[in-house]
């Protein structure tokens, strides 16, 4: 049994744990939350030169080509931090999406860009509130010129491309099709919107006429976009796993430092057995995002299922959590001036990011059918 | 990153293997197994022996013990992966752990060289059952608040008190127990730690009527129990610190709870038809569902992460504290929905008429024990906080004065 990372991956953690803190990456999500910008340039681009942008994204396109079992470590630690780069949108969704659907002539264009981190990449998908499906999406393609409106969309008004869902012209592509758009070119406005976490921007898009570039085979959108989630959806676990441990240790330090009625306020039981509870959740979704992390990097056939716990426990733990870190801290815990609320924010931001947690349910519920429909193992008996 | 044995846990899972498929009966897919339900059949006990004299025979019994004291001198892995194998066969259970467990652990860490001999190779090979003494009607929890006496007469202590919580007393031929033998001292400095026989006079065993209706557990009486001081195991007063021993293999020895899982409800819901349609089609049922699914595969890779701690010689982290706390409360919700959803005829307990031989209805009943054996969720809570959280222990007014002027309530 050897369902662990490898030394070389754990000092890869320790090292970006360090560089995380010496650095203050929460420092700089207060400043960005506190209106420095949308987001830490200089950090961003620093992460960039020590090759994390390109960690999963093969060398021959200017990645680093450490696999995602590398990735997710890092996704641990960045969460673990609340850095305020664009990093979710630009390597687990717009990295993704072009290595899973692009052509080699795509990758040979866009991937370096986006391994070192001198472009930053997104992914255009909801249009306001309610489901995100063919039926709800408006935004439509025709003669390679897109026109709609996407909101909110991650880093919306800082990235330099797009991965856009949206209609075809021809009835073969009435589904939704994937496109790449150039952000900075003609027909593109952009606006920030608020979001209940603004350490990490988001934006309004109004595409008219855009000039848009197919991705992927056409009307098969969404298929595309399913994959691509099952893979973000482990990336985005860990980040909120990190996020998790993070909020549990500020919660821990608190109730040891705190008195009240003559002792401190983490020998009540009130308070152990909160912060126990709080524990047990972080792990059980620490199992399942290794279970997703090992699915993803072999490519397995798990992975939808596997990807689908993952992102439920992740939600679910980092929810807990950041509540409870408020809760423990009492009435300062609700002040601007202490961390709390940057945790707060950043577990619903992620718990929404790919969907909410009872769509992931649904969605984990229906692939755990199919599976024993297609008499491939039992509903636990999965390999291994 | 991955699920493979290393090629001596290959070799060493293949002979595990070898040895099942050669003399045990393969359990059938979708068999769920009750909480000790068999243990009170006819014969069980001859089959649990017999059993126990096969894996002793074969090297299984005792992996992890030394080969001194008659076991295998094998690694913690090594068990992991033979328990891993059994699970999937029918075989008897629930007569041996206590002894093999927690018993003689504690007996070969205190005992003589001539006591090791006299008693390891029995328990191990089967011919001798023993249980623990601990627990009592105003000491649960708190298990240095227990009150049974042991007073010096010559070369023999005289034990006068009771027991309660008892698995398996009326079968046992032996048993370990702590008592009180200085009640003028604080309460952790005032017990001396036995071991007896269970045949011996004095003792008076009766069974406790579970809500389940089974009896698993017994009361001990002690009416002028003598005990020869040479069963004393670790010096007088120092019965504490011997409990701790067992208390540390225990949290081994317990694992996580049988009964119906994620696949029985999973089924349940595939198979049951609503009045708006199948149960797996409604979203609240669904809901449910993932919650166990995701606890359920949490608590499996938990594992797999302790088992490669182990593989690789090292010390499993805190994690492994948590199997016992989620899956005894998962138990108990999970035997409740699946009642829910049979709705009105849910109550029935009849094995022919109700799904799954009626094991939803059977571990509603059970599964509350199971939340506060072996330590209950709030001890399993607090000793997370103070051992992995780092955070402090409760305050105890009890610490410092001496056990005989405690407050003691009605109960």
């Amino acid at each position: 049994m050897n369902f662990d990372f490898s030394d070389e991956l754990k000092s890869l953690r320790d090292q970006a744990r360090k560089f995380l803190r010496e650095r203050n990456a929460l420092g700089a999500a207060r400043r960005v939350i506190d209106g420095a910008g949308p987001y830490d340039k200089a950090l961003w681009q620093e992460i960039a030169r020590m090759g994390w942008t390109g960690a999963a994204i093969p060398e021959e396109y200017g990645g680093a080509g450490l696999g995602h079992l590398g990735l997710c470590v890092l996704a641990e630690e960045l969460g673990h931090a609340l850095a305020p780069v664009p990093f979710s949108s630009s390597v687990y969704l717009a990295s993704e999406a072009l290595l899973i659907a692009g052509s080699a002539a795509q990758k040979e264009r866009y991937l370096p860009k986006l391994a070192s981190g001198a472009g930053i990449g997104t992914l255009a998908l909801a249009e306001g509130p309610g489901a995100v499906d063919a039926k709800a999406l408006r935004a439509s393609v025709v003669d390679h010129r897109l026109s709609g409106a996407k909101l909110p969309v991650p880093d919306g008004d800082i990235a330099d491309l797009a991965i856009v869902a949206a209609r075809g012209e021809r009835p073969a592509e009435r589904g939704l099709s994937l496109f790449v758009v150039d952000l900075t070119g003609p027909g593109v406005r952009r606006e920030t919107v608020a979001t209940v976490d603004p350490s990490r921007s988001h934006a309004r898009l109004a595409f008219d006429g855009a000039p848009a570039e197919p991705l992927g085979a056409p009307g098969e959108g969404l298929a595309l976009l399913r994959r691509l989630f099952d893979r973000a959806a482990v990336l985005f676990a860990f980040e909120q796993v990190g996020g998790a441990q993070a909020a549990l240790d500020m919660a821990k330090a608190y109730a040891l430092e705190r008195y009240a009625f003559g002792r401190p306020i983490g020998s009540f039981q009130a308070i152990k057995h909160k912060l126990a509870d709080v524990y047990v959740a972080i792990e059980l979704a620490r199992s399942n995002a290794y279970y997703g992390a090992w699915a993803l990097s072999q490519e397995a056939a798990e992975l939808p299922v596997a990807a689908a716990a993952a992102r439920v426990a992740a939600s679910e733990a980092f929810s807990l959590a950041a509540q409870e870190n408020i809760q423990t801290h009492g009435g300062m815990g609700f002040t601007w001036a202490f961390d709390c609320h940057l945790y707060y924010r950043r577990a619903k931001l992620l718990s929404l990011a790919l969907g909410s947690p009872r769509e992931w349910k649904d969605r984990l519920i229906t692939h755990l059918e199919a599976r024993n429909d297609s008499g491939l193992g039992g509903a636990i008996g999965i390999a291994p | 990153m991955d699920f493979e044995d290393t090629p001596q846990e290959a070799k060493f899972r293949a002979e595990v293997r070898a040895f099942l498929a050669a003399h045990a009966e393969r359990r059938k897919p979708g068999t769920a197994e009750g909480y000790r339900t068999s243990q009170s059949a006819p014969g069980a006990i001859e089959r649990a022996k017999a059993w126990q004299a096969k894996k002793y025979a074969a090297g299984f019994a005792g992996i992890t013990w030394p080969k001194e004291w008659g076991g295998r001198g094998g690694t913690p892995i090594e068990q992991v992966i033979y328990n891993q194998e059994e699970a999937h066969y029918v075989v008897p259970r629930g007569f041996y752990e206590i002894g093999l467990g927690m018993c003689i652990p504690t007996l070969c860490s205190w005992g003589t060289a001539e006591q090791r001999q006299r008693y390891a190779p029995p328990a191990l090979e089967g011919k001798e059952i023993w249980c623990q003494l601990f627990s009592e009607p105003a000491a649960g929890s708190d298990l240095a608040g227990l009150r049974t006496r042991a007073e010096r007469q010559g070369d023999d202590w005289v034990i006068n008190g009771q027991k309660i919580w008892t698995s398996g007393a009326h079968y046992s031929d032996y048993g370990i127990l702590v008592a009180r033998s200085d009640p003028a001292v604080p309460k952790h400095k005032g017990l001396t730690f036995f071991f007896l026989g269970m045949k011996s006079p004095g003792i008076d065993i009766r069974p406790i009527r579970q809500i389940s209706g089974h009896s698993h557990f017994n009361e001990v009486f002690f009416s002028d129990l003598r005990i020869p001081d040479s069963q004393r195991l670790g010096p007088v007063g120092a019965g504490w610190q011997v409990s701790l021993t067992t208390l540390m293999n225990e949290r081994l020895a317990v694992g996580d709870a049988p009964g119906p899982d994620f696949s029985e409800i999973f089924e349940l819901a595939r198979s049951l038809e609503l009045a708006d349609g199948r149960a797996i089609d409604n979203a609240a049922v669904r809901d449910k569902l993932a919650d166990w699914y995701v606890k359920t595969q949490g608590l499996k890779y938990t594992k797999f992460r302790t088992m490669t701690a182990l593989s690789r010689g090292q010390t499993p982290g805190p994690e492994a504290s948590i199997g016992k706390l989620v899956s005894a409360s998962k138990l108990q919700e999970i035997a409740s929905f699946g009642m829910d959803l049979l709705g009105q005829a849910g109550i029935m307990t009849d094995e022919q008429t109700m799904p799954a031989n009626a094991l939803f209805q059977q571990a509603l009943l059970y599964s509350p024990a199971l939340r506060i054996a072996g330590g209950s969720d709030e001890i399993l809570r607090n000793i997370i906080a103070e051992r992995v959280l780092g955070l402090p222990g409760d305050v105890r007014i009890d610490k410092d004065v001496p056990f005989n002027q405690l407050p003691t309530g009605k109960r």
